[in-house]
């Protein structure tokens, strides 16, 4: 079998004014037709870098400054920038990760398509357009003849991934990389995602490059796999051979890492190969200190009560009530979490969860509905004091590490913040001692409170997100996807460090996650919910196993095939 | 569904905007009549030093001046919705009819330096965009500095220096070359008409054409940033689609805005370009009227002003609505 793309000692370069930076080092890499060749790492590996620089579009200032990349038997490296533009497109076909940002959002996807085919395959207004709809078609949009003249923001994300893909396969090129192709994806149209490139690709007779974080991915779809670290590939195989018997000591902890759907474990396995992720959590004895005083004996067995919660987003406004449209979000729910235990919520995006979250946590009004925190109602009007006193029970870690740190506020300010505001130390020496003692409880070095948050990574800030929270001493913590933006190897840290957290100070938890896997290691018990209304309510194991609702059925199945790479 | 929809939806967001226009335009003759009352007697200015009581109560009684408030107020909110803006103090000729004179020379100025400011503007915006580190590009970004910092009088002067006096290639001051054209008086259709009005035009546009190069430029640069072109780069498309086809159309929609305020803002300055020229325009006139506390000019001139930037604001909300697909959702 000849290879379509073959890659031989790359080497990209990012000078920067202290020195340079080798994001890649040396790596070689083929890819023959008809085949999907998995590239997997974590962030910061390179195996990005490897595939922008397949079609030169490096980000300024990185140049290749080492080895050579044949395509078809030619050398692309050195192509000038025009005889490399007609390559793209053409020949080697690419998909980005986010469908929310890779359209233009003020062009149609039928101009989008007819300008794309006009300019790789030369052809007329009028074909393009019967092309355009060939090529909707074949990438399963139904109807697709209307939807030509559609914007991107009337498209589903899934749907405008398959967008992307007939975008990227319009020149019909021989090549797809696809670089995070599903990572923005929910589980289930990850899944038709990957089905869809898997076929094309054995129709179309494409080599496939999917650069991917995501070992479930690789399981999914890939022949071959590469795996990167740090910039050099240390490991190359069969997709069984590599995820089954691993012969890199650096693949053996990733693979180890991914939590499992199947068993529960005690803890999350830690990738111990990384430099640096070794940092264990130093939990001193915290019975006597600042964070457990002060705490009411609470004989509430219920810590959060919702009863038939309901709420409405409008998605249209009207002058007149019957041409509004509006989103039932959250839709009569009721449930309830015992003091101490962790509570899961598992859906898919638009299921409601976020929101249900949200309207707990204070941030929503409900349209109609109860909601009692250790036997308190927190809507009615009267009492406001009691209703923020009960309030400052509660913190929640978001999402986004990234946006949910004010990036002009020191840490020692941010984690602080909640301390000065509730005036809850005696004085502004304490308060000193309890923020260095509450950024080495979450695993940072106390040198990191005069630094700003942009200094940190991904996981540093999700763990002075959770100093935050801490800081106002609370008894509930909601969780909102937390590790879902971060890679395995620091998911399994922070999912670790929250375990420890709350059975250290004995928290309540509600726990948000799209990831079937890490809800079954964090919760006790679970909710799913579908489209604004909860489908099942059980304990973890039991939902696992025996899942009752269709829906649960459903989403368990999704679940990536671990039994690949079980040992 | 897209045509009838986005009908409705026009209809009732231009609905909503006009009933926000009505309001401003309430608020702001509410204040112009409010001059009236405030800035001085208008008597003094236009009777002579040795006018007797009795002339004076007589004046004061033909301009309605004895009259409740509430009732002035209301005999000039009529007249003003009739278009009868009363009579100059200074000239005792009807406001509107001195307005309408003046009007074109003033709107033509407008028009010939906001189409400079836009054209240049972009052009060079997008050119320093795409070409960021080129030593024209470069050049250009300087220059521009000088023409966001200098006020207008020292350009307007400095011209006249360099192409009246030096050069001698263009005239110095007002309007020349005029033509009735149906009641419109235009200087735009002869040779001597265009060499007058281009040094107050460009005199006038050269702030507004910085800032929207500047701006073009710094949304270019965002954009180009963008994942959708990115996306484009990588499906092969040319270098020209890419820039003209994706990006500057995605730079216009901020732009729009900017460009509809300063048209406003371009009425407003060319108080001090028509008064450095000596153009016979409406700033020129409002510039005497204050010189002489000629109230009736003063009310007209503002009611007038605001309502060229609430129908130019009109305008950018609907060129908005056009431009991006996004708004015509209507919610959220």
């Amino acid at each position: 079998m000849t290879n379509l793309l073959e890659i031989n000692n790359l080497s990209v370069d990012f000078p920067s004014r202290r020195g340079q930076v080798s994001a890649v080092n040396k790596v070689s890499l083929a890819v023959a037709k008809g085949e999907v060749l998995g590239l997997v790492g974590e962030s910061g590996a390179g195996k990005s870098t490897v595939g922008n620089s397949v079609i030169n579009l490096l980000e300024p200032p990185g140049i290749i400054s080492g080895g050579e990349i044949i395509f078809d038997g030619t050398r692309i490296d050195q192509l000038s920038n025009e005889e490399m533009r007609k390559l793209r497109g053409t020949k080697i076909g690419t998909i980005f990760q986010d469908p929310q940002t890779s359209l233009n959002p003020l062009m149609t996807i039928g101009k989008q398509l007819s300008e794309t085919l006009i300019e790789t395959l030369k052809i007329s207004g009028a074909s393009a357009r019967e092309k355009s709809i060939e090529l909707l078609d074949s990438v399963g949009i139904p109807d697709p003849e209307p939807r030509l003249n559609a914007y991107p923001h009337q498209f589903s994300g899934g749907m405008r991934q398959r967008v992307v893909i007939a975008l990227a396969l319009a020149g019909d090129p021989d090549l797809i990389i696809a670089d995070e192709p599903t990572t923005a994806l929910d589980v289930s149209i990850q899944k038709q995602i990957l089905d869809l490139m898997k076929s094309l690709c054995k129709q179309r007779n494409l080599g496939v490059i999917i650069v991917t974080h995501d070992i479930g991915v690789i399981a999914e779809i890939a022949d071959r796999v590469a795996v990167m670290y740090n910039g050099q590939l240390v490991e190359q195989g069969e997709v069984t051979q590599v995820l089954q018997k691993p012969k890199h000591d650096y693949t053996k902890s990733l693979i180890s890492a991914v939590p499992s759907g199947d068993q529960k474990l005690h803890r999350f396995t830690v990738v111990d190969y990384i430099d640096g992720s070794t940092e264990k959590v130093t939990l001193e004895n915290v019975s006597d200190h600042w964070l457990s005083r002060n705490k009411p004996s609470n004989t509430h067995d219920i810590a959060v009560s919702v009863k038939n919660l309901s709420i409405e987003f409008s998605i249209r406004k009207a002058l007149f009530r019957k041409n509004r449209i509006s989103l039932k979000a959250v839709d009569d729910v009721s449930i309830e979490i015992k003091t101490g235990e962790s509570f899961g919520l598992v859906g898919e995006s638009g299921s409601g969860k976020s929101t249900l979250a949200r309207l707990i946590a204070g941030l929503y009004t409900p349209k109609s509905g109860d909601i009692d925190i250790f036997g308190h109602n927190v809507l009615q009007k009267t009492k406001k004091t009691k209703t923020s006193l009960i309030r400052r029970k509660m913190q929640m870690i978001f999402q986004d590490p990234y946006s949910s740190l004010n990036s002009r506020m020191t840490v020692e300010d941010i984690v602080s913040e909640p301390i000065r505001f509730h005036r809850s130390t005696r004085n502004q020496s304490e308060a000193a001692v309890v923020v260095r003692d509450l950024i080495s409880f979450v695993g940072m070095p106390s040198t990191s409170l005069r630094k700003y948050p942009h200094e940190f990574s991904g996981g540093q800030r999700q763990r002075i997100s959770i100093a935050r929270a801490l800081a106002s001493r609370p008894e509930i913590l909601i969780c909102d996807e937390p590790t879902s933006a971060l890679d395995v190897s620091v998911q399994a840290n922070i999912l670790n460090l929250l375990k420890d957290l709350q059975e250290e100070l004995s928290l309540t938890m509600l726990f948000i996650s799209h990831d079937l896997p890490v809800i079954r290691q964090m919760c006790d018990r679970v909710a799913v919910m579908q489209n604004g209304r909860i489908c099942e309510i059980a304990e973890t194991d039991t939902l696992f196993d025996h899942p009752n609702h269709e829906y649960s059925k459903h989403l368990l199945g999704l679940m990536p095939r671990m039994d690949l790479f079980r040992l | 569904m897209a045509p009838l929809l986005l009908k409705g939806l026009m209809f009732y967001f231009i609905l909503n905007r006009l009933a926000q226009a009505l309001l401003v335009m309430a608020v702001v003759s509410a204040i112009s009549f409010s001059l009236f009352n405030f800035v001085g007697d208008p008597v003094n200015n236009m009777v002579g030093q040795d006018a007797t009581r009795e002339q004076r109560i007589e004046i004061r009684q033909q301009l309605g001046l004895d009259d409740p408030i509430l009732v002035q107020y209301q005999r000039f909110m009529l007249n003003v919705v009739k278009g009868d803006f009363g009579l100059s103090y200074r000239i005792k000729q009807p406001v509107s009819q001195l307005i309408l004179e003046r009007l074109p020379a003033t709107l033509e100025l407008v028009f010939a330096s906001a189409v400079i400011a836009v054209f240049i503007g972009i052009v060079l915006g997008v050119y320093t965009g795409i070409r960021r580190y080129s030593w024209v590009s470069k050049i250009i970004m300087s220059v521009s500095l000088i023409g966001v910092s200098l006020p207008t009088f020292i350009i307007g002067i400095g011209l006249i220096y360099l192409f009246a006096v030096y050069l001698r290639w263009l005239p110095s001051s007002g309007r020349a070359g005029v033509i009735e054209l149906g009641g419109w008086k235009t200087s735009l259709l002869t040779v001597d008409g265009w060499r007058s009005i281009i040094l107050p035009a460009v005199t006038l546009s050269l702030f507004q054409l910085t800032m929207i190069l500047r701006l073009v430029r710094a949304e270019m640069l965002e954009v180009m940033r963008s994942d959708y072109i990115k996306f484009a780069r990588a499906r092969g498309l040319a270098n020209r689609a890419i820039h003209f086809g994706h990006a500057l159309r995605n730079t216009l929609v901020p732009v729009i805005t900017i460009i509809g305020l300063n048209i406003g803002g371009l009425i407003a300055y060319s108080v001090i370009t028509e008064t450095v020229f000596q153009w016979p325009g409406t700033g020129l006139m409002f510039i005497q009227a204050v010189d002489f506390v000629d109230v009736p000019i003063m009310a007209a001139y503002l009611i007038f002003v605001a309502l060229l930037f609430v129908v130019i604001n009109l305008i950018v909300d609907i060129l908005y609505f056009i431009v991006d697909p996004r708004i015509r959702r209507g919610g959220s």
